[in-house]
């Protein structure tokens, strides 16, 4: 029962810290001189490390705010884990942790997606995911299948 | 004290009348606007005295990147003037109340070109020391969304909903606990409880209703009994 719960728990902080360094880190989308992320665009032109803030179009910003709150939702998540964990009774199974988990990955899925999709209108055609995008991508099913196994964990003495 | 006060408005429309005094004018700082619709550049003043018949306005205008203004509308003696030569040639339209000490003008069909410095001017005799006042035109293809907006709405929509399901459980919660009202997911519980616990017997009741009233009769003949 322990090890079950310690690899939930690690489980869990593994896809918030995928989504934590997804989200920060600027490599989103990258070619041989420029990288650019949900934030900003950096470039190496001339000799000289250059960055700009990212585009403010409407889908990179829904991108940054399903991030967001991807990443609110999983903390969020896992202080209820520990919540529920005193204070459910025997035999519970921890549905709010669970949703609040599946949520977080519903979100990730979805800014990924739209990163995906919308991409090309304001990324040029030469550059290729990065991989803070494959991080995203990654973070989804771990944090589906957390969530998945907050909602089938039964609580035990 | 009512003497004074009569005192001092004598004094004050004595004195005022005979110096002119200055006039502050309104315009707004930075209009933004889409290539192809109109908009309303507005105008207007602030002076101690009614609007006189020899109030005038007048729009000078600026393009970037040049240093030299050309007037092109002026209102002056209940009449107004507009641009019929420049670069506003049949786009400019007085759409002022001067009684009302407004001197806006509308420009119809905005172009890139329309990039620039809108000045006006007012005066309202005798009134007339004051500085013009500018609005600066941005001519856009898609007005720009600022960074950060939607990201912002989107992030509190969702956490205020949150925050909405939280209060309304609570609520529920606290109402069905003071036994303002009682929910109806109990009811069914109850009467499923009821249901099962009658399939024991020989004949299940199918109308709800014949529940009801074995409940009632049991009551009462528990009341009856408590009688007793």
């Amino acid at each position: 029962m322990l090890l079950l719960l310690l690899g939930i728990i690690l489980l869990h902080v593994a896809a918030l810290v995928l989504l934590f360094v997804s989200t920060i880190v600027s490599v989103w989308t990258t070619s041989e001189t420029s990288t650019s992320d949900l934030w900003i665009n950096c470039s190496t032109a001339n000799g000289g490390y250059h960055c700009d803030p990212a585009s403010t179009g409407e889908w990179i910003q829904a991108v940054q705010a399903l991030m967001i709150l991807s990443i609110i939702f999983s903390c969020l998540s896992l202080f209820l884990f520990f919540c529920q964990l005193f204070t459910l009774q025997k035999g519970g199974r921890f549905f709010l942790t669970g949703t609040f988990q599946i949520l977080a990955s519903l979100f990730v899925m979805s800014g990924a997606i739209i990163y995906t999709v919308m991409s090309p209108d304001w990324v040029p055609e030469t550059d290729y995911f990065g991989y803070s995008y494959i991080l995203a991508w990654v973070a989804f099913p771990l944090a589906l299948i957390s969530g998945l196994i907050y909602v089938i964990l039964r609580k035990r003495e | 004290m009512l003497t004074f006060l009569a005192l001092a408005s004598v004094v004050l429309l004595g004195i005022v009348p005979e110096q002119s005094q200055a006039i502050v004018i309104y315009t707004g700082w930075e209009r933004h606007a889409l290539v192809g619709s109109d908009i309303r550049l507005s105008c207007s003043f602030f002076s101690w005295r009614w609007t006189s018949e020899d109030v005038t306005f007048s729009w000078t205008y600026r393009p970037d990147g040049s240093r030299d203004s050309i007037s092109i509308f002026h209102y002056t003696g209940g009449a107004a003037y507009v641009d019929n030569k420049g670069p506003f040639r049949d786009r400019l339209e007085f759409v002022g109340n001067p009684s009302r000490r407004d001197g806006s003008i509308l420009i119809k069909n905005l172009e890139f070109s329309d990039n620039g410095t809108f000045t006006c001017d007012a005066k309202n005799p005798p009134d007339i020391v004051g500085r013009p006042s500018s609005v600066r035109l941005l001519v856009f293809e898609k007005v720009p969304i600022q960074a950060g907006v939607i990201t912002g709405a989107i992030i509190g929509v969702v956490l205020g909903l949150l925050v909405l399901i939280v209060v309304i459980y609570y609520l529920m919660r606290f109402l069905v606990a003071r036994r303002v009202f009682s929910l109806s997911v109990s009811k069914h519980g109850k009467k499923k409880k009821e249901g099962s616990q009658q399939r024991q017997g020989p004949v299940p009741p199918a109308d709800p209703s014949k529940v009801k009233a074995a409940a009632s009769e049991k009551k009462k003949q528990e009341s009856r009994k408590d009688k007793k």
